[in-house]
């Protein structure tokens, strides 16, 4: 789960590391308060969760509280890359001497935390590294030692800063590394890690991104729904299901993420277009197939359904069950194609050709008449 | 001769009271596994489908010393504690079933095991299976046969569909091997790969990957730099996966500018691994390779 920039930003302070004063805005009079209260100039940034924020037109400079308030109402309320602006992080400006880069991030083949830095703040980390990877140091620490100063010295002494500088930088790595772990990040980001105009290291923006399995032990976010899901998206998290959107017509329902993401490949490799992934899972239940089934027929864009399913520890007559019920209700000008094997597949078939549907045994044939099905709609 | 699991496999069920663990117990049972104990603290002096169940590992260790191999059905809360009494206990090979791990757990415990130079299959995995041997796992037996192909994976049912497609091919299986859906894993394609190589029974490898992190990338670079003796196939899922998009496993995602299927397939086509365009098609690919 991403975090927006100013509870990065809370958690930011709760660990010691500074950053420029703000407050939080919801309306057009807050921003202004809070500017006067900064002195009279701010910078307002859309609190959304998509990258890209400031080239879209989501980061403005104020002049006066009086024009922080008429940033403020413009930008409340509208929509970057999709997604709404309910509130903007009210900030002191910085003057910007230089721009550094920090995160900490966990490596999945060397299965530690990572600690990346560069003198080269401000700009997209990937570019960077993509073109002048030695200008980034990369330290990895072992899980069960932990992060030793030896660690921050190997860091801090490739960056080009004062002595004592370099004490405040290893304090915000040292801090950093401790929320890092203490919040079950996947990554903690300081970018651009600034420079400003009397030297000090000022954490300019702060991006977090907590693990979504450690949830049960932040119940404080557990709580949150994500602006970043549509509708559909939530409700299928409500059932549990993994759902992502896509942009085709051909909705896709399978049990197992592998198995599902190599159907939606399927119709892709046969010229059709996914509208979705949802895996069901394992072992479920004929009330579960029918929401996740429903989910789909009910969805606008979805002409045909595809479902594919190979029953190990899923009973293909529960599936078949699911299956039928959501096309009572749902299945008005929606067609549906189902691939079933496994366990109990005869009843399952069964279940299926009494409601007037036949079942394929190959899913490369299922997929070719999804494709098919959908060219003459 | 096959890989870390055989006629002398003898495993101990962590979590074997529960819904999960005792259904696949009998699963286990049913298929021939030498299932010797279960584990649910606090449930000591019970039984499942006849298998005596302790409140510990250390004490079904003492009982049963012939246990070597461990599966766990333990909850994501729990299950870290599960892995290092297992360890600390002796266990050789802990297969983890359990999905939704905190990854700085998992690290942990992958970094423990490696160390004390137990194997961890998993977390978030199916299991591993020697069809005719020993199936330590959730798979369904019946779509695995006793053969020549080893097969390593990071799905589940994609692994039955592609092993079903072997079997039916008349090549059946040495060993198959899920290691798991999750961004890090205890054994990953590598290890495998270097277990296989020594098996005098797998004559080939099928690699089931997907999208997320760079396992088949360093694969294919192994395979390229070693000069890999037997032929290996390949699959990957996910090629039409967005970036940015967890797709169903944590660890299935394209990100930071990693991950996308179509890196993967290059990189494997590069070390000369037959990489198919759907999952039958693996079938015949290997059928293609072991005539040669």
């Amino acid at each position: 789960m991403k975090l927006y920039e100013y509870e990065a930003k809370q958690l930011f302070s709760l660990y010691s590391i500074p950053v420029p004063e703000y407050g939080l805005a919801r309306t057009p009079e807050e921003a202004r308060d809070i500017t006067e209260r900064l002195g009279g100039k701010s910078v307002l940034k859309a609190q959304v969760l998509v990258a890209g924020r400031g080239k879209a037109g989501g980061i403005k400079f104020a002049e006066s509280p009086q024009e922080a308030y008429e940033l403020a109402k413009e930008l409340l309320g509208t929509e970057i890359k999709g997604e709404k602006v309910n509130s903007l992080l009210v900030s002191k400006i910085v003057g910007i001497d230089r721009e550094l880069y920090l995160s900490i991030v966990i490596d999945r083949s060397v299965g530690a935390a990572s600690i990346l830095a560069s003198s080269e703040g401000g700009i997209d980390i990937e570019e960077l590294a993509a073109k002048s990877p030695e200008k980034i140091i990369r330290v990895y620490v072992d899980p069960l030692v932990g992060l030793k100063p030896y660690h921050v010295r190997r860091i801090t002494e490739t960056i080009n800063l004062s002595d004592e500088q370099k004490k405040v930088l290893q304090d915000i790595i040292l801090n950093l590394y401790r929320l890092f772990v203490d919040f079950d990040c996947e990554l903690a980001e300081i970018n651009p890690l600034a420079v400003d105009k009397e030297g000090k290291l000022v954490p300019v923006d702060a991006k977090v991104i907590i693990d979504d399995n450690a949830l049960f032990r932040r119940k404080e976010f557990a709580e949150r729904v994500s602006a970043e899901l549509s509708d559909f998206e939530l409700e299928a998290k409500k059932h549990g299901f993994s759902y992502v959107e896509l942009d085709g017509n051909i909705g896709i329902i399978g049990n197992g993420a592998g198995l599902t993401m190599a159907t939606m490949d399927l119709v892709k490799l046969y010229g059709g277009k996914p509208a979705n992934f949802l895996d069901i899972g394992g072992g479920a239940r004929a009330e579960v197939v029918e929401k996740a089934a429903s989910l789909l027929l009910k969805h606008p864009k979805v002409k045909v359904l595809l479902v594919n399913v190979l029953g190990g520890i899923t009973r293909c007559d529960e599936v078949a069950k699911g299956l039928v019920n959501a096309l009572k209700t749902y299945g008005k000008d929606k067609k549906l194609v189902v691939r079933l094997t496994g366990t109990n597949e005869e009843e399952g078939k069964r279940i299926l050709s009494d409601a007037g549907i036949s079942a394929f045994d190959s899913m490369e044939d299922a997929a070719k008449n999804a494709v098919a099905l959908v060219k003459v709609m | 001769m096959t890989v870390l699991v055989d006629k002398n496999t003898h495993v101990v069920v962590q979590g074997i009271t529960g819904r999960e663990g005792s259904f696949h117990t009998k699963a286990m049972l049913d298929y021939g596994t030498k299932v010797v104990a279960g584990v649910t603290p606090g449930k000591g002096g019970q039984s499942v489908y006849g298998v005596p169940v302790y409140d510990s590992v250390y004490e079904a260790v003492s009982k049963h010393p012939e246990i070597n191999t461990s599966i766990i059905f333990v909850p994501s809360p729990y299950a870290p504690d599960a892995v290092y009494e297992a360890i600390e206990a002796g266990i050789d090979v802990i297969v983890l079933i359990t999905e939704h791990i905190p990854v700085h757990d998992s690290m942990r415990f992958i970094r423990y095991a490696k160390l004390r130079g137990v194997s961890i299959i998993g977390p978030n995995c199916p299991g591993i299976i020697s069809p005719g041997e020993s199936k330590v796992g959730i798979m369904p037996g019946h779509v695995f046969s006793k053969g020549k192909v080893g097969i390593v994976s990071r799905s589940g049912t994609l692994t039955y569909e592609i092993a079903y497609a072997i079997t039916k091919a008349g090549l059946g299986q040495s060993t198959a091997v899920g290691i798991g859906g999750d961004p890090i894993t205890g054994m990953n394609m590598i290890d495998m790969l270097e277990r296989f190589r020594e098996d005098d029974e797998t004559e080939a490898i099928v690699l089931i990957g997907e999208i997320g992190g760079d396992m088949e990338e360093r694969a294919a670079e192994y395979i390229r730099r070693i000069n890999y003796e037997k032929p290996v196939v390949a699959f990957v899922a996910g090629r039409t996966a967005p970036p940015g998009k967890r797709m169903g496993h944590a660890g299935a995602i394209i990100s930071m500018g990693t991950g996308d299927a179509e890196s993967k397939i290059r990189a494997l086509e590069a070390s000369g691994v037959k990489v198919a365009s759907t999952p039958v098609e693996v079938a015949k690919l290997l059928k293609d390779v072991l005539k040669g």
